[in-house]
């Protein structure tokens, strides 16, 4: 009886496919390149790590001696002087002040003008925020240290009386403007995506524009816009050179906000160059690079494995 | 009741409209000042001549020879790795496949480490591994070639940096690609690679074009990763070979404003220089924008 496999050539019906080196090559070549970006983030953290290393089993030493690690709790950082003191404490504090200023006035700011552009605006002033934020977001970030440290820093001096030109709220309104465009784009994605029946569904039921927007639409969309706190978060703590430009880069211990500030990015950045190769000093800036590796790292996971996937899960249902 | 409600309406929308023209206020203001304050002394004179007078006159060509030849070896070495890396994750592997998810996981925190931490790793790695050791094999002894800052290892870094902008662009443009031509490709006989290379790629050129842009847009801006990796104050001579350093834009805007001699009296050099690398990246932007435009569009037909 013929069935229909004796009908149609045998060689169509090999089941195994035949064995192609080329194709097998050209796909392990393409896997073994693409593997670069998880390798890299390996090997970043291995080198900087490896820079600070002997801090962390106490063969560093400076000009007057061995450094150990416990030394990031001295009373201030004074790395360059007769007496050495590497305490981090300040440069945390300044880190924390100056994005502390950027995130109080860049969350709120970029979080309201999303709302504007997605719900309430009108098509042509839609069209005019686009390119807008596309240009602010294409700033080099020193094109916007350079705006602060000349002509934002005279202003807000002149404005509020201020006793220092530079300082950490100047530092953390010039970076609001780098940290806008990453949390406004985030948060305005994660509102346009949400079902339109969602938005229907609060009409039908009576309520106005702003109600739906504020009562419907952004709580819906709480899991973009927490994403959208914590890249701008990584984006202000990790900045340098619009903190190094317009901060003042004094290392001090005070909770003011219209004093200089010194922060641990910035350190990296002013002190790297001067400083003697493979001396305490040297090792701790690189402890103070794996600090921040540290925290961008974890922010992105938290921003990726809670967010992304389980909270965008339970606040959508399965939509 | 219903007035108030009105009201409160009306305020929400008032607020937030004004923090959306704000932003958009912010934007004018900074472009106008810079332009305002750099216009003056754009010209071809200064974009063609180098610093004189110990930085306080003179252009900027080194400078802008020096940020060229950053961002070009950057796309070298950052466009094929990002390309092959998106045809990857969008061809080879299933979406939610562990290396698929792992390798974005990747991406995305490279894309979010400080841009400071990268000129370290630059420092640590390429300088201080890479660079030593190859000193110690190939180089006589006693002499630095690799083992300190120049602009391949600058590059790299910078390389590094931006492959998150490139991988994201190219696998849009990959995605972009109808199903039925690889379909037919297949069809007719191509095997996969054949249909990567004769179908897939030629197709989406313009997603690489535009990684690639948006990646050089980046990278001239950045400075945070070759303070120490590579960048110099002032050279006499331009960058010849990989080992050089050299001068860059972004670099030349840091320290003329902070560490030049006379701040005062180069601020014209600062204003223009600054408009210069603002022109740059906003070219890069805008065709990159464009590009990407008019992909989607041809995608849609």
């Amino acid at each position: 009886m013929a069935t229909q496999t004796d009908l149609i050539p045998r060689r169509l019906l090999q089941t195994k496919p035949r064995l192609r080196p080329l194709e097998f090559v050209a796909e392990k070549m393409l896997a073994l390149v693409a593997f670069v970006s998880i390798f890299f983030i390996i090997l970043i953290l291995i080198f900087v790590f490896r820079e600070s290393l002997p801090l962390v089993i106490g063969t560093a030493s400076d000009d007057i001696g061995k450094v150990s690690i416990k030394r990031i709790f001295d009373a201030a950082w004074m790395p360059v002087s007769n007496h050495p003191q590497y305490g981090l404490l300040a440069l945390i504090i300044g880190s924390l002040k100056v994005t502390l200023v950027s995130m109080c006035f860049a969350f709120p700011v970029a979080i309201l003008a999303a709302l504007f552009t997605s719900t309430f605006a009108p098509k042509w002033a839609k069209e005019l925020m686009k390119p807008a934020i596309e240009i602010l977001a294409g700033f080099p970030s020193v094109v916007i240290g350079f705006f602060a440290l000349t002509v934002l820093a005279s202003v807000f001096q002149n404005v509020f009386h201020l006793h220092y030109r530079l300082n950490a709220f100047t530092g953390g309104i010039a970076l609001s403007l780098a940290v806008i465009p990453i949390i406004y784009t985030v948060a305005e994605d994660s509102i346009n995506v949400l079902p339109k029946s969602m938005k229907e569904a609060s009409f039908a039921l009576g309520a106005t524009k702003w109600e739906t927007s504020l009562f419907v639409l952004l709580p819906a969309a709480t899991p973009g816009v927490f994403a959208a706190f914590l890249l701008g978060l990584g984006r202000a703590f990790g900045e340098t050179m619009i903190v190094l430009m317009a901060t003042g880069n004094a290392a001090l211990i005070s909770p003011d906000i219209f004093e200089p500030v010194r922060t641990m990015s910035a350190t990296i950045g002013a002190e790297m160059a001067e400083v003697v190769f493979g001396d305490a000093h040297y090792n701790m800036l690189f402890f103070i690079g794996v600090c921040l590796f540290v925290f961008s790292f974890s922010l992105n996971a938290v921003a990726e494995l809670v967010v992304r996937q389980r909270l965008m899960k339970r606040f959508r249902g399965s939509v | 009741m219903k007035a108030s409600k009105k009201a409160t309406g009306a305020g929400i929308v008032l607020l937030t409209g004004l923090c959306a023209f704000g932003i958009i206020g912010v934007v004018v203001f900074v472009m106008g000042t810079i332009i305002a304050g750099g216009h003056g002394m754009m010209t071809w004179k200064f974009l063609t001549s180098a610093p004189a007078q110990g930085m306080t006159a003179g252009g900027i060509f080194p400078a802008i020879v020096g940020t060229f030849f950053l961002v070009l070896i950057m796309s070298i070495v950052g466009v094929p790795v990002g390309t092959i890396t998106a045809i990857y994750l969008s061809e080879y592997v299933r979406q939610d496949s562990w290396i698929a998810k792992s390798i974005r996981f990747a991406v995305n925190t490279l894309a979010g480490i400080p841009s400071i931490v990268f000129g370290l790793f630059g420092l640590g790695f390429f300088i201080q591994f890479v660079g030593r050791n190859m000193d110690r094999l190939f180089t006589p002894e006693g002499q630095l070639v690799w083992g300190q800052p120049c602009i391949l290892w600058a590059s790299l870094t910078m390389a590094l940096l931006t492959l998150p902008v490139v991988i994201v662009s190219v696998e849009e443009a990959v995605r972009a690609v109808p199903k039925e031509l690889r379909e037919a490709s297949l069809a007719l006989g191509a095997t996969k690679w054949e249909t990567i290379i004769r179908i897939v790629l030629p197709n989406s050129i313009t997603g690489i074009l535009t990684g690639g842009i948006l990646a050089v847009s980046r990278g001239a801006g950045e400075v945070a990763p070759i303070l120490f990796t590579g960048a110099a104050y002032f050279l006499p001579h331009l960058p010849t070979k990989l080992s050089d350093q050299f001068m860059e834009l972004g670099y030349h805007v840091y320290i003329m404003s902070t560490q030049s001699t006379n701040v005062e009296e180069t601020a014209g050099i600062q204003y223009a220089t600054t408009l210069v690398l603002l022109l740059l990246t906003f070219a890069l932007n805008f065709s990159a924008i464009y590009l990407r435009y008019w992909m989607r569009k041809r995608s849609l037909q």
